[in-house]
């Protein structure tokens, strides 16, 4: 993982000549490793909590214990079994209440939060657009039709993998739309986001009201709202998988974002092959958001929001916003998810409505804040 | 470690050791005109030269050309010998700064680090700032006259505050060229003849300089050489009071001129043609 940046060296006389005009108040100096630590320990904590909320009375003390049995069975299983794995302390229904049905939902909700988080700190910077999420190239309203394609028009196809394919669909038409005649620009990408997802989006209100009928209609409501309800194990292996592998690819780009501080001259002075690297980390960026909208629909206002709360505690370098943001984007929606399935027990709200509910008054909120400032 | 930043800081000891930059036949085109064409240049470390010239005269397209955002049409640039298409972006970036005029940024960083985006090209994957990195940034802040608004928020800054930052930033690239995109402009008095003391200073350490300027009493004042462009023509190139004669004057910037002595050497005033 990146190391602290700035060491605090604040030359003494920084401050003392013009207080009332010195942004004293951010503290954006000091070590990145500490932030790090603190959210990662309280990731883990969360993740202990949140398996045990929820009815059938299970303890942390039990998740513990049986998270042990598990990983000390398995490592048995591929010859590694240094110790006993001795004995679950959870009985085969309530283990399966945790593994089968909390603990799949609780990490794909974790790695789509973070996911989403970091998709969208890379997409405000390189658009320079502060009001970019993670949706911005039409990404959710492609996945959606493919979805709607799978459960109103009956392809039989995997609902995530239909999803996915309608996410690079729409990206494609995005950067191909983007790029006719010019430049792949910020604002002609963005725009062609607009029109590809408005597209894609009046396409899928015709399919719900021509076909849909009872559960379908729910289903697919559900899953435009944004739901990890009906994650599994291999929820976990898309979302996580995706999440490692372009999240490294991002966290490595940290200070070619940060070269697109001052806008494309500047970026391309400073060394950036500007279109290239737009086309490549949008593209990439987007293929994650696919994979995060084909586990669970498109949860709004994470990608949006997490990014700007973290820059305003810890400042707007990318090798410390990128990770933290991501943590934070995971710890939030894991959260989120548990009070979704908990608040109006035993039946359940999509999260997406939860995040949004949170979301909506925290953005309007930096809205404020920003325009105080200026 | 002191001698180790030492090393780095002194302007002759670069990756690239280079005394000269030379452009050839540039020309850039768009679909609807020519923004450059043919411009020829030769330029020295160690000298300043200024891009001269009216509005849509072709002088930022000229420095965004050499520093690489823009391809050219036509023509070649080199450094010493080096094909610049031959050098990686990085390199470029590390022999090459620009600064450019307004620049802006929603995103909230500090002065400091803002300076410290003139290392990217320097770092390499994650990449992160050393103790060196941070040395250097203090002292081209210092340098360019911005020690004391390292720990401001940059969008906080006034226009020279903002101008004498990214000439810090620029400098911590530790470029053998640094092109300067009108750095006078939107600065008062005091400021304007601040900034143009750091860039002779700059110049005087080794590094060539290329200022693309409005002032012609400016040019005359600091320039060693004076490239005048025209709707994307080179007309003249020389020492500014060889170069700057009144038809001159006259010819590309539709004014009358003359040249004044004063107290601090000869002065150009302007009036209206005829």
């Amino acid at each position: 993982m990146t190391r602290s940046t700035i060491t605090g060296t604040a030359p003494p006389e920084a401050g003392a000549t013009d207080p009332g005009r010195t942004t004293a108040a951010v503290p954006r100096t000091g070590r990145l490793t500490p932030w790090l630590v603190l959210a990662l320990v309280v990731l883990a904590g969360s993740a202990v909590l949140a398996l045990t909320i929820g009815p059938a009375n299970i303890t942390a003390a039990e998740v513990l214990g049986s998270t042990r049995y598990h990983v000390l069975t398995w490592l048995a299983e591929h010859g590694l079994g240094f110790l006993d794995p001795g004995e679950n302390p959870l009985s085969r229904i309530r283990d399966a209440i945790v593994w089968e049905g909390r603990a799949p939902r609780l990490f794909t909700a974790a790695a789509v939060g973070a996911g989403l988080a970091l998709s969208g700190a890379v997409m405000q910077a390189i658009t320079r657009n502060p009001l970019a999420d993670p949706y911005l190239l039409g990404v959710s309203s492609g996945a959606a039709l493919g979805a709607v394609a799978v459960l109103l028009l009956g392809f039989t196809l995997a609902l995530p993998l239909a999803a996915f394919i309608g996410a690079l669909a729409a990206l494609g038409a995005t950067l191909a739309l983007a790029g006719i005649g010019g430049r792949l620009t910020p604002s002609r990408t963005i725009l062609a986001g607009i029109a590809v997802a408005q597209g894609a989006s009046a396409l899928v209100s015709f399919a719900i009201v021509a076909s849909a009928q009872g559960d379908s209609y729910r289903e697919i409501i559900n899953w435009l709202l944004g739901s990890v309800a009906g994650a599994s194990w291999s929820s976990v292996a898309i979302a996580v998988g995706a999440l490692v592998l372009i999240g490294t690819v991002l966290l490595a780009s940290a200070r070619t974002l940060d070269a697109f501080t001052f806008g494309d001259t500047a970026a391309a002075s400073l060394g950036v092959h500007v279109t290239r690297t737009r086309w490549l980390l949008l593209t990439i960026t987007a293929l994650l958001v696919g994979a995060m909208v084909a586990v669970s629909g498109s949860i709004g206002f994470i990608g949006l929001v997490v990014p700007h709360v973290v820059r305003l505690l810890l400042g707007a370098r990318h090798a410390r916003l990128l990770p933290v943001a991501a943590l934070v984007g995971a710890v939030f929606l894991l959260w989120a998810d548990t009070g979704a399935r908990t608040f109006f027990a035993p039946s359940e709200v999509p999260v997406g409505i939860l995040t949004a509910a949170i979301g909506a008054p925290v953005f309007a909120w930096l809205l404020l804040r920003t325009r105080g400032q200026s | 470690m002191s001698g180790a930043v030492q090393t780095v800081v002194s302007s002759a000891v670069t990756d690239l050791d280079v005394t000269e930059l030379t452009g050839a036949d540039l020309t850039y085109r768009v679909a609807s005109a020519t923004l450059l064409d043919g411009v020829d240049l030769h330029l020295r470390t160690g000298e300043v030269t200024g891009v001269l010239g009216p509005n849509g005269s072709g002088k930022s397209t000229l420095l965004r050309l050499i520093v690489g955002a823009l391809p050219p049409s036509a023509g070649v640039l080199r450094l010493d010998r080096a094909d610049l298409r031959q050098l990686s972006r990085r390199r470029r970036a590390r022999a090459l700064a620009l600064v450019e005029q307004d620049a802006h940024t929603d995103i909230p960083l500090t002065a400091r680090e803002v300076v410290l985006l003139g290392r990217i090209p320097h770092q390499g994957l994650f990449g992160t700032d050393s103790a060196s990195d941070l040395q250097l940034a203090e002292q081209c802040l210092h340098r360019a006259g911005a020690a004391e608004l390292a720990d401001r928020d940059f969008a906080t800054l006034s226009g020279g505050e903002r101008q004498r930052v990214q000439l810090a930033r620029a400098l911590a690239q530790q470029p053998r060229l640094l092109l300067l995109d009108e750095p006078t402009n939107h600065l008062d008095v005091a400021a304007q003849l601040a900034l143009l003391d750091v860039v002779q200073q700059v110049a005087a350490t080794g590094t060539g300089v290329l200022a693309a300027l409005h002032d012609l009493n400016h040019a005359a004042a600091v320039c060693d050489q004076v490239i005048v462009l025209d709707h994307g023509q080179v007309v003249a190139t020389g020492h500014p009071h060889e170069v700057l004669t009144p038809e001159l004057i006259a010819d590309v910037y539709r004014v009358q001129a003359e040249w004044v002595p004063t107290r601090h050497g000869p002065t150009l005033v302007f009036a209206p043609l005829g």
